[in-house]
């Protein structure tokens, strides 16, 4: 294709994510750099319904020429990438120069709230993505030889997982696993301990957010494997089956190799998806025991005082910290994309 | 007769021609934000009855409304022409200096205002409070009768009440509270150090100085009250409090005022209903401050618009909180700050806290930093997989970066 | 389908039918037992107590005098005027999804099409835009909108949905269109057809089915929305999302969660329709479209 022609076909969708994500995303840049200004406290008498005392507050017209100046904030360059609250470097330099061990230094970055987050984010991901593939996949091979009339209804059921909004499915499941309700109390008898509780403990909590991680994604792997089923060569499997190869055999040596494209697209969306895990710790108020960087974010923002400025540099390390897990499965794409070098 | 008839249609004619509305406003923009929980539908629905001829009325009531009001108010001509708020809110809004004085449109149309309902500082008038509230204890009088117990006073009383319930097996966990991570286990702490005599930061500075005596004993305090209560407190905010409570499931809590009237709830069972009863808040440690703090909701009006859109929504404003909107259906909404509102049961527990001279909620420029940072900070110390102190200086920590962030440091 | 043709041994047959079954419930229970429990009071659907009370609707027999209610939709559909929301996003969606589609199917046409490397570039820019959380995304797009004076409409919701949702159709779309043969509109071309000539008479008609896949996957993006929706629409256009958020209640208030459950029952169903009027074109665009990857 000419250049000319794919900059015609290419202007319109350049120009949704140009003005929508890209712009954002240099603002973003910019705004995880600066801070705002230095304030001007000052002491005066404040009065509510309850009564009068003096207060601290924020004298305005003291810093209004340099706010007017530079709207922007005060240029601070990487210092918040690099305060306690992200990055860290010099609590995690004490941290080392004190450890008695590695172990123990490992477990004390548990107290800085960026390495907190990395650590339940990346068990999460890796834990949840291939459980993700596997069972889309056997579910995928399950649905697929039914009976045709079954498989729409089958199709339809097995979405539901990803189509009731998180905000309520979360909800609903939260109290179905309390320690009173049907799936908590099940447990209890499963397991003959009336004192079970999914929610107490922070490594039954981690395994409650990866059961929900899996069952809420596998319905997307499967839809895109089900589809992918429907046009492996039937040449190939009969020359399989010729060659004497077991029905498992020609899954493992037929089936999953035709696959293997679509499991590079679903490990990809699963893996982005994944890293930026966030519906369930909120829907299930778990942050006591699991967050991640996008819950940081979300923290930051949603509060009375909100934190542009970090919120800004979490969004900016979430991305790099996507592209550093995405690399194995780009420079495939990549190979594929250059077959000849 | 004639004359008389001629007089009204030509006072109609006047009426009509200058377009006043009920609340005589002629013209104007009114667009309010707030939060969406019934008595500020209430207020958001009487403003409405302001809209007419040449006068647009508009209100964006959401519980997310805390993200959307600065950005709203920031630009010029702002969006909103009025944010509802309450004390922790309302700091937001001044620290970006958003919102106006209101002096003038108090003296000129603010004549049924009480005075303890101008929010002033140094003698600005930034916002018109109109309800209060506060948490305060809630009890359950059959439980404690059978068992002889004095309604508790301070926060010993109630752990050795809670120990004497849980001794006797009437109640597992016997005590409730919202101690969910975030921002409910960060006003129990806020709540329990204020309680202590504690003060948060060093004087007219915005250092923090909670790593004391009196933040340790508040962290065990609330440590050893969490032993009472059912093992997933730290998932628990005020929805699932009440739950538990509703269910028969515990005996005590520190509960919010605006919650109590649906706890008395229709599907709630009716033995539950009789015995829910509450008194005002709890001391701790000896102390006589109340472990608990006092919070308004009033509305401010933006900075970045005209004088007029200004005048008009503070008329269309006191129309909606005019004594006269106070019924049986709005007066049990919220404990009203109205001149002429009597209090329904629901709101004894606000009126003991106000009584007793409990403190406000800091309305400070970074107090809400603290907060956050408690909510996260405290988690661990709850777990028991760190000590108080090590708590208090993860607090204390994750303050400093996040003030110096936002230049108070 | 093939598979069924050949003869399964009856254990392998078991293990099939026993693990769909498995599989079905672990997917369909929670929903059903919400359907079931949208006819309940609060008390009884969350039972602090003893979940049983779901089934025996202890509660709901005391305020209501049965076991069954319709309070919850009557609240939601009736007094909170769920149906207005429910219009909202209908038309959040249905737009999302074509003027999605028009722009991702150029593009994924056009890089399907470009062997140069910057289609390959492009589609990685396209990646690290989609790993932006959304929700950072829409506090920035907040000041701009006041400013220009189009926050709180439909449409500037529906241009921010369909440009966070671009990048992930038009993966989706190149992937399918480098399965079909690059033969078809080159020998067009030598017919003395321009490209787009081209695109329209022999791509488009044989595109349909990768389309409306991806148009399935941007219409359940635009529908369970929350991070653009609740922060960028005003109280009188909300979508369905925020409005059942706004049943749940708040710290220092109690909500309406039986209207949010009934809401949410009654908001799956036009997709229950929608799924299974496109089911098969859902699996058969796929088909043509991701197998090469």
């Amino acid at each position: 294709m000419k250049h000319k022609t794919f900059f015609w076909f290419f202007l319109p969708t350049a120009l949704a994510m140009f003005l929508f994500i890209a712009l954002p995303l240099t603002s973003i840049v910019s705004q995880s750099l600066h801070t705002p200004h230095d304030q001007v406290l000052v002491v005066v008498e404040s009065c509510d319904p309850f009564g009068c005392k003096s207060e601290t507050t924020i004298d305005h017209e003291a810093s209004k020429q340099i706010k007017e100046e530079e709207p922007k904030g005060k240029w601070v360059g990487f210092q918040i990438y690099t305060d306690r609250n992200h990055l860290a470097f010099k609590e995690v330099g004490e941290l080392w120069e004190n450890k008695t061990n590695f172990f123990d230094f490992v477990s004390s970055l548990n107290n800085l709230p960026f390495y907190k987050a990395m650590g339940f984010t990346l068990t999460y991901v890796i834990v949840v993505t291939p459980l993700v593939i596997l069972f889309g996949l056997i579910i995928a091979l399950a649905v697929n030889s039914l009976h045709r009339h079954l498989k729409g209804l089958m199709v339809f059921f097995s979405l539901l997982p990803m189509i009731v909004t998180p905000l309520v499915g979360s909800l609903i499941l939260f109290w179905m696993i309390d320690s009173r309700g049907i799936i908590g109390s099940g447990l209890q008898e499963l397991f003959a301990d009336p004192n079970l509780s999914l929610k107490a403990s922070t490594g039954l909590t981690w395994i409650t957010l990866i059961v929900y991680g899996v069952w809420h994604s596998a319905p997307f792997a499967f839809i895109v494997f089900y589809a992918g089923l429907q046009t492996v060569p039937q040449e190939t499997i009969e020359a399989a089956m010729i060659d004497g190869a077991t029905r498992f055999q020609q899954t493992i040596h037929v089936i999953v190799p035709h696959l293997s494209p679509l499991v590079a697209f679903v490990a990809l969306i699963q893996l982005m998806d994944n890293f930026r895990v966030f519906e369930p710790i909120v829907g299930f108020s778990a942050s006591a025991h699991a967050t991640s960087l996008s819950w940081i974010i979300w923290n930051d923002i949603g509060q009375e005082i909100r934190l542009m400025s970090s919120a800004a540099t979490t969004s900016v390390l979430t991305i790099i910290g996507v592209i550093i897990l995405l690399m194995p499965v780009l420079i495939r794409t990549w190979r594929e994309f250059n077959p000849e070098k | 007769m004639f004359l008389r008839k001629i007089a009204t249609v030509v006072a109609l004619t006047t009426l009509a021609s200058s377009a006043w509305a009920g609340c005589g406003i002629s013209e104007g923009r009114v667009s309010i934000v707030g939060n969406e929980f019934p008595a500020i539908q209430t207020i958001g629905a009487g403003a409405m009855e302001c809209a007419g001829d040449g006068v647009t009325v508009e209100t964006n009531l959401t519980a997310d409304h805390q993200k959307i009001n600065l950005p709203g108010m920031t630009g010029n001509p702002a969006e909103f022409t009025s944010a509802i708020v309450a004390n922790s809110s309302i700091v937001a809004l001044m620290n970006n200096d958003v919102i106006r004085p209101l002096n003038d449109l108090v003296e000129k149309h603010g004549q049924g205002l009480q005075k303890s309902q101008l929010v002033t500082i140094d003698g600005n008038i930034m916002g018109i409070a109109f309800m209060a509230n506060a948490q305060h204890l809630t009890y359950r009088s059959d439980v404690l009768k059978d068992l002889g117990i004095a309604v508790p006073s301070t926060y010993e009383e109630m752990l050795a009440a809670a120990k004497k319930i849980a001794n006797y097996n009437l109640m597992q966990y016997p005590l409730g509270g919202a101690y969910a991570a975030g921002w409910n286990l960060a006003e129990e702490f806020v709540n329990m150090y204020i309680g202590h005599g504690g003060e948060f930061f060093k004087p007219g500075t915005a250092e923090i100085a909670v790593n004391n005596q009196h933040g340790i004993d508040a962290l065990n305090m609330m440590k050893a009250l969490s032993e009472y209560m059912n093992p997933d407190f730290l998932t628990h905010d005020s929805n699932a409090t009440s739950a538990e409570w509703k269910a028969g499931n515990v005996a005590l809590m520190n509960m919010w005022g605006s919650r109590i009237g649906a706890l008395r709830g229709d599907e709630v069972d009716a033995a539950v209903v009789a015995a829910t009863a509450t008194a005002g808040p709890m001391t701790v440690g000896g102390g006589t401050t109340a472990a608990s703090t006092l919070w308004w909701d009033g509305f401010t009006i933006a900075k970045n618009i005209s004088d007029a859109d200004a005048e008009a929504t503070f008329i269309a404003l006191m129309h909606a909180i005019r004594p006269e909107m106070l019924n049986e259906t709005t007066s049990p909404q919220a404990v009203w700050l109205i001149d002429g509102y009597v209090p329904t049961p629901a709101a004894a527990g606000v009126f003991a806290a106000a009584a007793m001279g409990t403190k406000p909620y800091p309305m400070l420029p970074y107090a809400g930093l603290m907060h956050s940072a408690a909510g996260v900070e405290i988690v661990d110390f709850m777990q028991g997989k760190e000590t108080a102190e090590q708590a208090l200086a993860g607090l204390e920590a994750a303050y400093t970066t996040a003030a110096t962030e936002k230049g108070y440091l | 389908m093939t598979s069924n043709q050949i003869k399964r041994p009856l254990g392998l047959q078991l293990l099939i039918y026993g693990f769909v079954l498995f599989w079905f419930i672990l997917a369909a229970f929670p929903f059903i037992w919400t359907m079931w429990g949208s006819f309940k009071v609060e008390l009884d659907f969350f039972s602090k107590g003893d979940w049983t009370n779901v089934f025996s609707g202890v509660r709901t027999q005391v305020v209501y005098g049965k076991s069954f209610t319709g309070a919850g939709y009557e609240g939601a559909w009736i007094q909170e005027e769920f149906w207005r929301a429910f219009l909202n996003t209908a038309i959040v969606c249905v737009s999302t999804v074509v003027i999605s589609l028009t722009l991702a199917t150029l593009g994924g046409y056009a890089l399907s099409r470009s062997g140069f490397r910057y289609s390959f570039w492009l589609l990685i820019i396209a990646l690290v835009f989609r790993a932006l959380p959304p929700i950072t995304l829409v506090s920035g797009y907040l000041q701009p909108f006041y400013d220009w004076n189009v926050w709180g409409t439909l449409p500037t919701t529906i241009i921010v949905l369909v440009a966070i949702n671009q990048p992930f159709t038009l993966w989706m779309l190149h992937s399918f269109f480098q399965t079909i043969p690059k033969e078809l509109d080159e020998s067009a071309k030598v017919d003395g057809c321009t490209q787009f000539q081209a695109f329209r008479h022999v791509i488009i008609p044989v595109m349909w089915p990768g389309v409306i896949t991806a148009g399935l996957f941007s219409f359940l993006l635009a529908y369970n929305d929350f991070a653009v929706t609740a922060l960028l629409l005003s109280q009188e256009n909300q979508t369905m999302v925020p409005k059942i958020a706004s049943f749940m209640g708040t710290t220092q208030t109690e909500g309406n969660i039986m209207f949010a459950v009934a809401a949410v029952v009654s908001s799956i169903i036009p997709l229950f329709i929608l799924v299974m009027f496109f089911q098969r074109q859902l699996v058969s665009g796929l088909t043509a479209g991701a197998v090469k990857g």
